[in-house]
């Protein structure tokens, strides 16, 4: 059952390691380019994950910005220019851990992420009370939904969705704590894969009614209800996020031409992906996995892949999963291993996170 | 469709005690969230012992859903919460635990609760919610968002019923106020009634 008026998506841009606007990620992409690469990162050393390069940047030194309000106003930037923020616009931001790192010199209040959403409100003049999603990593495709779902209840005309994530000693140390991180780039979908190579970015993308090149057909949120640090053996939160996402649509699973899916190379997840998609009938559907190229940027994750995705759309080319060898999971799916050209008209994005969490994001292109 | 939705029950919990609806149902003279967490779980559910692995946040979320969901049908029941300082509290203990190279001793099981949303799948483990869920952080209970997000589920029949409020937790100061909205009841699923249960 779909409810209220259609939402579309405009403009959309991000930045990662492989540049600092959608174009150059593109570029980048295509020219088989990866942003994982070795790095000492607080204590750890030679650790394989995705960091923007500062040392090319001309900060100015007198701002207050740290880098991920940076990395957030520069990604947003291009779209303020595009949609002067109304009364009636709101700021949608995706974060797991926003200014987290304010806690290496004991900053607890400069670490609270309200703090983030509301400076970077001011910033792009935006005079609604910002909505801050914090949702573990499906809060980047979760944004979307909520942005999508509070414009049909007509409490805003439009709105601005923003994620980010910075890659912290914080979360790296929690990861290797679980030994869940690569020892080398992350092979998602393999069967030599290992564990994730994080990351960091900033996405950003533009919501309203007024119809564009992309509809958003149906989305969902659901639990696994199964354990807070894995996932349902069953897969039965990510089934269900994309069932409630198909019967909004009002389409069968063979309407999905594509899929871009969570895959970020632990064992578990990625079994637990393929689980899924077989159990919706998905098994040959072309699917990737993006974290190869950028890490798993946590909040800023499903933003920035759907940002690619959409890109690929409109050029009607698919991105191989970066990484990617030979299939490891135990049930069979049709992973992109090569620049294909193919015009995909209805993709699936997903997202699966702590605490059970899954999101799923039904987009068709419309021309 | 839903046309009306109702604020059908309400948990407080705040200054050692728990209050459904207008009904004290615990209160404790210990002053740390601990020892009154453990004792107002145990009274009202002796058989849980994940409950007492969990971080301050999630005890706080998963005890006051347990003294709302009593006696209630949880079919089709979402989760939508929000709070301040999301992890904060568990998240300084994980710092600690990494801030010297001497002693550098990150443990997953504190790592885990450095999300906020955590709390919510300990609710959804704990009754079994394969529901819509949904964690937003903001300075005070976002009231509109909360509200006009609970009623896009009830109304785009997302979900039959919903969990909503506010889970706050940080060194020591905490307060939880979860009430269910539904389809039924007297209390209108208004912002003014919203507000009437922060005073």
């Amino acid at each position: 059952m779909s409810f209220g008026s259609a939402v579309y998506i405009h403009d959309f841009n991000c930045f990662t390691a492989l540049g600092e606007d959608a174009e150059a990620n593109w570029a980048s992409i295509l020219a088989g380019n990866g942003g994982i690469k070795a790095h000492n990162i607080g204590f750890l050393s030679e650790v394989y994950a995705s960091k923007i390069d500062f040392s090319t940047i001309a900060v100015d030194e007198a701002s207050e910005e740290t880098r991920l309000e940076y990395i957030l106003s520069q990604v947003m930037a291009p779209i303020l220019n595009n949609h002067k923020p109304s009364r009636r616009t709101a700021l949608v931001l995706s974060s797991t851990k926003g200014n987290i790192s304010y806690l290496e010199s004991g900053k607890k209040k400069e670490a609270e992420l309200y703090r983030l959403a509301k400076k970077l409100s001011v910033k792009a003049g935006i005079v609604t009370e910002p909505i801050l999603v914090s949702h573990a990593c499906v809060s980047g495709v979760l944004a979307i939904s909520v942005a999508k779902r509070l414009i049909q209840m007509d409490q805003y005309d439009e709105a601005i969705v923003l994620a980010g994530d910075e890659l912290s000693a914080f979360v790296l140390s929690g990861f290797q704590a679980f030994q869940a991180v690569s020892p080398f780039p992350c092979k998602p979908f393999d069967a030599d894969r290992a564990g994730v190579s994080l990351g960091e970015a900033g996405a950003c993308l533009f919501l309203s009614r007024d119809s564009s090149m992309f509809k958003i057909l149906g989305e969902g949120a659901i639990n696994d209800a199964n354990h807070i640090s894995g996932p349902s053996r069953t897969g039965e939160g990510l089934f269900r996020s994309v069932q409630a996402a198909l019967e909004e649509a009002n389409v069968e699973a063979d309407a999905i031409e594509f899929i871009a899916a969570h895959g970020t190379a632990t064992a578990y997840n990625d079994e637990m992906e393929s689980i899924a998609f077989n159990r919706l009938g998905l098994s040959t559907v072309p699917l990737n996995s993006l974290k190869g190229y950028f890490g798993h940027t946590l909040g800023a994750s499903g933003l920035l892949e759907t940002v690619i995705t959409l890109k690929s759309m409109q050029e009607g080319v698919l991105i191989p999963t970066l990484g990617f060898e030979k299939l490891g999971t135990s049930q069979p799916l049709n992973v992109v291993e090569r620049i294909t050209k193919k015009t995909v008209r209805r993709v699936l994005k997903t997202a699966s996170g702590f605490g059970g969490s899954n999101a799923a994001i039904l987009i068709e292109k419309t021309w | 469709m839903v046309e009306e939705t109702y604020i059908e029950k309400v948990c407080i919990v705040r200054a050692n005690s728990i209050v459904v609806d207008t009904v004290p149902r615990f209160s404790s003279d210990d002053s740390l969230f601990a020892e009154f967490s453990k004792q107002a779980f145990r009274q009202i559910n002796p058989e849980y012992p994940k409950f007492f692995k969990m971080d301050s946040l999630s005890k706080l979320a998963v005890l006051a859903a347990e003294y709302l969901l009593e006696g209630q049908p949880i079919d089709d029941l979402a989760l939508v919460l929000a709070n301040r300082s999301g992890s904060l509290d568990t998240d300084v203990r994980h710092q600690e635990s990494i801030q010297n190279e001497q002693e550098y001793y990150p443990s997953p099981a504190t790592f885990v609760y450095t999300l906020a949303n955590i709390c919510a799948g300990e609710i959804s483990i704990r009754h079994g919610l394969q529901t819509e869920n949904a964690f937003f952080i903001a300075e005070d209970y976002p009231i509109n968002t909360a509200r006009s997000y609970t009623e896009y589920l009830l109304k785009s029949g997302k979900a039959k019923r919903v969990l909503c409020g506010w889970v706050e937790f940080f060194e020591e100061k905490y307060d939880a106020v979860l009430y269910i909205v539904s389809p039924k009841g007297t209390n209108k699923h208004s912002a003014e009634n919203i507000k009437k249960l922060f005073e």
